[in-house]
């Protein structure tokens, strides 16, 4: 097995005083897509954050491979009114000091561009466009890095159905061409359809597997803090809802 | 015609007049352009009124009055910066501490003084009409450094506009670039002072840039637009100024306002009037 992409060792996160994650441990190799799943407070974003090294933990090890991890942020951190176009918001994720890009920045943004079916739109100021192009500008933004680990925060969240398709497509495009990928949701119907393997997390891992092996409710309850429904238990188990 | 025209240019203080008015409204609007664009007008005001204090101190101590105005603008902007990391309160907040904290500071020490000068109204209201050519040269070079950091650093300052938190995670040093864009907001308006004063400088900074928006959807066409529109209201103030002998400064404020109206009325896709159409 090739090394790991990212891997977090006990890694203990306060913020404020409040303890929001509690001795995570969590690994990805290439080539696998990490669904991170948990309520709202759970320390998804908190966990996301961390591996990208915008906040010092408390203790624990945060390691990641080679070149920085891509980071396709949740569509409202980005200024969406700046006079910019979709091609010029792709090319300046691979900003230079002082020099203007070069070929191959060029070529890696209309790969990009290309890679989310935004090519036909390049010309196009980032403020006119639908909430799913929005979702599909920060994932080129971050490819266009060509990073080998990619961090999505809620990427599924608030767009149309033929992004959620083409996402759904490209990142089962990416983890085949050996990336590694971590990513947040709340659907869990998309996360089972997405992912290779699940990772419960309330300040901790609950459970971590495939989605066909996390079908114990209790694990759910623990996570969630609810019982696992009928429909919650049909989607892990890929079965039809009994009517 | 053409005679009313080249009529100003035959005084060496109008010359003076024209050359720094044109070349401050240029400056601000290249800086201009971030602070309208971070929705950061409100940061200018509070530089441009800290720089009040300093001012004040440097007339007390007799030091040069420019260096002290930007030292005490310099300094209101860190800590700005600094204390507004604290994401406990927000930035227009320690900004609006800030802006009464250094005003209240510079008139304490106005007070202390027996005279009501009139070097120091000239800071706050402009002395456009009374430059020497020290005056003009200190403008050009610093406006000519300001544009050209404002070149070189632009990409960088467009990633953190765009994304702050992405922009720290892909490397960038996100609070130094915050910090340089304050020096260099604090720096424009420092060297923007003498043409329209402390009190209207926020109208070279922010008007022009705004206005420009309303005109396009990039930001190259935006700042060099926003640079044409504030030049022409630097030059048409002056004429009006010239030959109704009113306030210089505030009559470039009310050209540029005013072409902000017009675009506001009339922009091509974004005014009032293309809107009501579609």
């Amino acid at each position: 097995m090739a090394t790991e992409a990212m891997r977090v060792s006990g890694l203990t996160v306060s913020l404020g005083g409040r303890p929001v994650l509690d001795r995570v441990d969590l690994a990805v190799a290439p080539g696998e897509t990490v669904g991170l799943i948990g309520p709202n407070g759970a320390g998804k974003t908190t966990l996301l954050r961390a591996v990208l090294g915008l906040l010092k933990p408390e203790s624990g090890t945060v390691r990641t491979g080679a070149g920085r991890p891509g980071y396709v942020p949740q569509k409202h951190e980005f200024t969406w009114d700046f006079p910019i176009t979709v091609q010029g918001a792709v090319l300046n994720a691979r900003a230079r000091w002082l020099r203007g890009p070069n070929r191959d920045d060029r070529a890696a943004a209309a790969e990009a561009l290309d890679r989310v079916g935004l090519a036909d739109l390049a010309k196009r100021p980032v403020g006119e466009l639908s909430g799913g192009q929005r979702q599909r500008v920060l994932v080129a933004r971050a490819l266009a890095r060509r990073p080998s680990l990619l961090l999505l925060d809620e990427p599924f969240t608030g767009v149309d159905v033929p992004t959620q398709e083409l996402l759904t497509d490209l990142l089962a495009r990416l983890a085949g061409e050996g990336a590694a990928i971590l990513m947040t949701t709340h659907d869990l119907a998309q996360a089972r359809a997405t992912c290779t393997r699940l990772c419960l997390l309330n300040r901790t891992v609950v459970a971590d597997g495939p989605p066909a092996e996390l079908t114990d409710p209790g694990l759910w309850l623990r996570a969630f803090g609810v019982a696992a429904s009928g429909e919650l238990k049909a989607l892990l188990t890929g079965t039809e809802r009994p009517q | 015609m053409i005679e009313w025209l080249a009529e100003p240019w035959s005084h060496v203080f109008m010359q003076r007049a024209f050359a720094v008015a044109v070349m401050s409204a240029v400056v601000c609007v290249a800086v201009g352009a971030f602070v309208v664009l971070r929705g950061m007008a409100f940061i200018g005001d509070a530089v441009a009124h800290a720089v009040f204090p300093g001012v004040a101190i440097g007339f007390v101590l007799h030091v040069n009055l420019t260096l002290s105005g930007a030292a005490a603008g310099v300094a209101t902007a860190l800590a700005i910066v600094l204390i507004s990391q604290t994401r406990r309160l927000k930035e227009d907040t320690v900004i609006g501490i800030f802006w009464a904290g250094s005003f209240g500071l510079g008139i304490v020490v106005v007070s202390s003084q027996d005279s009501y000068t009139g070097d120091l109204t000239s800071f706050l209201f402009g002395q456009i009409l009374a430059l020497g050519d020290g005056d003009v040269l200190l403008v050009g070079f610093a406006g000519l450094a300001l544009v050209l950091a404002t070149f070189l650093l632009r990409r960088q300052l467009i990633a953190v506009s765009l994304d702050r938190e992405t922009a720290r995670a892909s490397g960038l040093p996100v609070l130094a670039l915050d910090i340089a864009l304050y020096v260099m907001v604090t720096v424009a308006i420092v060297i923007s002072l003498q043409a329209v004063g402390n009190i209207l400088v926020l109208a070279l900074l922010v008007t022009p840039a705004a206005t420009a928006r309303l005109l396009t959807d990039r930001l190259g066409p935006m700042v060099l637009a926003g640079c044409a529109l504030a030049a022409f209201g630097a030059l048409a103030g002056l004429y009006l100024s010239f030959y109704y002998n009113l306030a210089a400064g505030g009559l470039v404020v009310l050209v540029i306002t005013g072409m902000f109206v017009l675009a506001w009325l009339f922009a091509p896709r974004h005014g009032l009037l293309a809107r009501r159409r579609s």
